[in-house]
């Protein structure tokens, strides 16, 4: 019988769990333990609602909802000193809960201080852009339209970015092989030859850089070396090794004279 | 518009006939000034660029992708294909960002190492920079000089772990090996020979040199609330007039200890970012002086006692039954670090260059996201370039320092 693969996460998995494992969690602590980030948190809640606070690992993780993105990095900017997105991005949890959780890691340059925002949507569900606040998020936010396929409102330019703009398929999604699917393995085919050429090509050509067991016409292949267009397909045989008869001419006299030897 | 057929193919480097009086020229992705696969669309109105848009993903390696399915020891030697200028800086990043994670902290001499390897990498991602500039800008002669001290620089990183370009030099919980007999005295050579070029050589042919001086000053002005904006990290920001520096604001390793100074230019041009440059490079080589001193005494412990994550030593695993139970375990399936998240921000030579790990408590991590300081530089292009002329175009380019290896991921 087939291994059952579940098909919603078709990434690297551990092949073998001790039953008995409990996994450990690193240590949150409350935002209160936090002068700073307690302040923050603060006058982010009297403007957006606050699902859930802490500090891990010595940085601030705050939820909001998805429809207030906005409004709370615009509070985060101008009210807490937050100059700087470093970076956003999302993470699949299509396979666990049907979510997407999109995260915003922000940068305090005075206070040197460092916090998450995450917020929860769901497929098909869009962010509003950031753009206007934060102009890293141009890119950023692109990105994550092209691994995910989450897109941003009225962002000035929502386009692919990493991959081809004729591309099908979200790269970053769990449900994505890691070698590509169907589509990824005939992309070349049917950009140089067209989708007509598919049949003529046939699925074991579709690789440019794969090479026959038994071929001698091309370049890379391994094993004894043997005459160009060799049959090998019964074994090759081990042919010695033949050296180049040409013999040195001693350029540096100017001689004209034959060495004998290499030297 | 075009009628592209086979006779007359799609021409996609020139569109000739527009409306609007503007030429659209296609730069790259093959162009030797654009540090890689840049393809970059300039809308020109005359000389001058009225539109830029960056068009990148020509190195697309889908590494993220990879790093899922990777286990987290796995991953490492992939980590060196980021920035591959100085790739001992993405590997530390990386194993930094787990080390956290882990919980767990490097020995001492690891930390020396680290750090000395840091710095040195360092020197190598500044000295191409140098080169490649000049080069870009038309002074052949400083890319010869500085390649022959970067030669120096890998022959040092070769001494060390064997590989001159993707290093995978340090490890998560310290580093593999300990340094060979006489590093000691060949990077202090080293160290002797760079400030000796960046005072006679570099500074001599470029620093009041008037064609580089009239090339460069007043372009590629970013402005510190630009720098911000964009997320410019590293010399970007600092030559904005920012004097934020991961190493001294956030420190890690050995930085706390060291003694160095944060350069910071205010001119917010391509010459202040190229002063700048020259500046940390002797940073660099005054913390590699210092650890020097504080490699001696320390304990020759290499790697983090960690039983649960990390192998013991080779003798150890030889001798004793449970450390090679340990191996085998970690070896066949992975370390399993606890369930969290981590955003671990580090000063690689390029800018804040940053790893986000979400751990599901699998050996496999389930989100990794490389922050790299060049996405966002490359972001910056398409404003930074609007209103200046197809020549300084080049030199932005090669002024922001790009590298498209973490452009692309």
């Amino acid at each position: 019988m087939r291994k059952y693969t579940p098909k919603d996460n078709v990434q690297g998995k551990a092949y073998y769990t001790d039953r008995y494992h409990v996994v450990p969690s690193v240590p949150t602590f409350d935002v209160a333990t936090d002068e700073v980030f307690a302040k923050q948190l603060a006058t982010l809640e009297s403007k957006v609602a606050v699902k859930s606070a802490k500090i891990m690992l010595g940085q601030m993780i705050v939820e909001i909802n998805a429809e207030e993105n906005f409004k709370a990095l615009e509070t985060l900017k101008n009210e807490c000193g937050y100059a700087m997105l470093s970076e956003m991005s999302a993470v699949d949890y299509l396979a666990k809960d049907g979510n997407f959780e999109v995260f915003y890691q922000m940068l305090n340059l005075k206070e040197v201080k460092r916090m998450r925002l995450v917020c929860r949507v769901t497929k098909g569900q869009a962010v509003e852009s950031v753009v206007p606040l934060y102009k890293s998020a141009n890119f950023a936010e692109r990105e994550m339209f092209d691994m995910f396929g989450i897109v941003a409102n009225n962002h000035p330019f929502m386009k692919r970015i990493l991959m081809p703009d004729d591309w099908e398929g979200h790269p970053l999604l769990k449900t994505y092989p890691l070698h590509g699917d169907e589509f990824a393995s005939w992309y070349e085919v049917d950009k140089i030859f067209g989708k007509d050429a598919r049949e003529a090509i046939g699925p074991e050509n579709r690789d440019q850089a794969q090479v026959e067991r038994y071929d001698t016409k091309r370049f890379s292949r391994v094993g004894y070396e043997v005459p160009f267009g060799a049959d090998i397909s019964e074994g090759e045989t081990e042919t010695p090794i033949e050296y180049s008869k040409t013999l040195l001419v001693d350029y540096t006299k100017n001689s004209g004279k034959q060495m004998d030897k290499r030297k | 518009m075009q009628q592209p057929n086979k006779l007359s193919p799609f021409f996609e480097n020139l569109n000739f006939e527009r409306d609007d009086n503007t030429m659209v020229i296609n730069f790259g992705p093959q162009h030797p000034s654009a540090h890689g696969q840049l393809r970059l669309v300039l809308e020109l109105d005359g000389e001058q660029v009225v539109k830029a848009y960056p068009d990148i993903g020509y190195l697309h390696r889908g590494i993220e992708k990879m790093a899922e399915n990777m286990t987290y020891n796995e991953f490492l030697p992939t980590t060196d294909r980021l920035d591959y200028i100085a790739s001992t800086a993405n590997n530390y990043a990386y194993a930094l960002a787990v080390e956290k994670l882990l919980g767990i902290e490097a020995p001492r001499r690891a930390q020396v190492i680290r750090t000395m390897l840091l710095e040195l990498n360092r020197i190598i991602s500044h000295l191409f920079f140098i080169a490649t500039h000049a080069l870009d800008v038309g002074a052949m002669s400083v890319f010869l000089y500085a390649f022959r001290e970067r030669e120096f620089a890998m022959d040092l990183m070769e001494d060390y772990c064997g590989a001159r370009l993707t290093h995978s030099a340090v490890r998560i919980g310290g580093v593999p090996l300990d340094l060979p007999n006489d590093f000691m005295r060949n990077i202090r050579a080293f160290c002797d020979k760079v400030d000796y070029e960046l005072e006679h050589t570099y500074n001599a042919l470029l620093q009041e040199n008037r064609i580089w001086k009239m090339r460069l000053e007043d372009v590629g002005v970013l402005t510190p609330e630009d720098a911000l904006s964009w997320g410019c990290t590293g010399p970007m920001l600092r030559g904005s007039g920012i004097p934020y520096d991961i190493r001294k604001e956030e420190p890690y390793e050995l930085y706390p200890e060291l003694d160095f100074d944060i350069p910071v230019a205010d001119t917010n041009d391509s010459y202040g970012r190229y002063r700048l440059y020259m500046a940390e490079m002797a940073e660099s080589t005054k913390i590699i002086r210092q650890l020097i001193l504080k490699y001696d005494g320390t304990e020759p412990q290499l790697m983090a006692h960690a039983p649960q994550y990390i192998s013991a030593p080779k003798e150890e695993i030889m001798t004793q039954n449970y450390a090679l139970m340990q191996h085998f375990v970690l070896v066949t399936q992975g370390m399993r670090p606890p369930k969290g998240e981590v955003y671990v921000p580090t000063e690689s030579p390029k800018g804040e260059l940053g790893f986000y790990i979400k751990s599901e408590g699998e050996p496999y991590a389930y989100r990794l996201k490389c922050r790299a300081p060049s996405f966002f530089h490359t972001g910056l292009l398409q404003e930074i370039l609007v209103g200046t002329y197809i020549a300084d175009v080049v030199t932005i380019i090669g002024s922001t320092n790009i590298v498209f290896g973490e452009v692309d991921r």
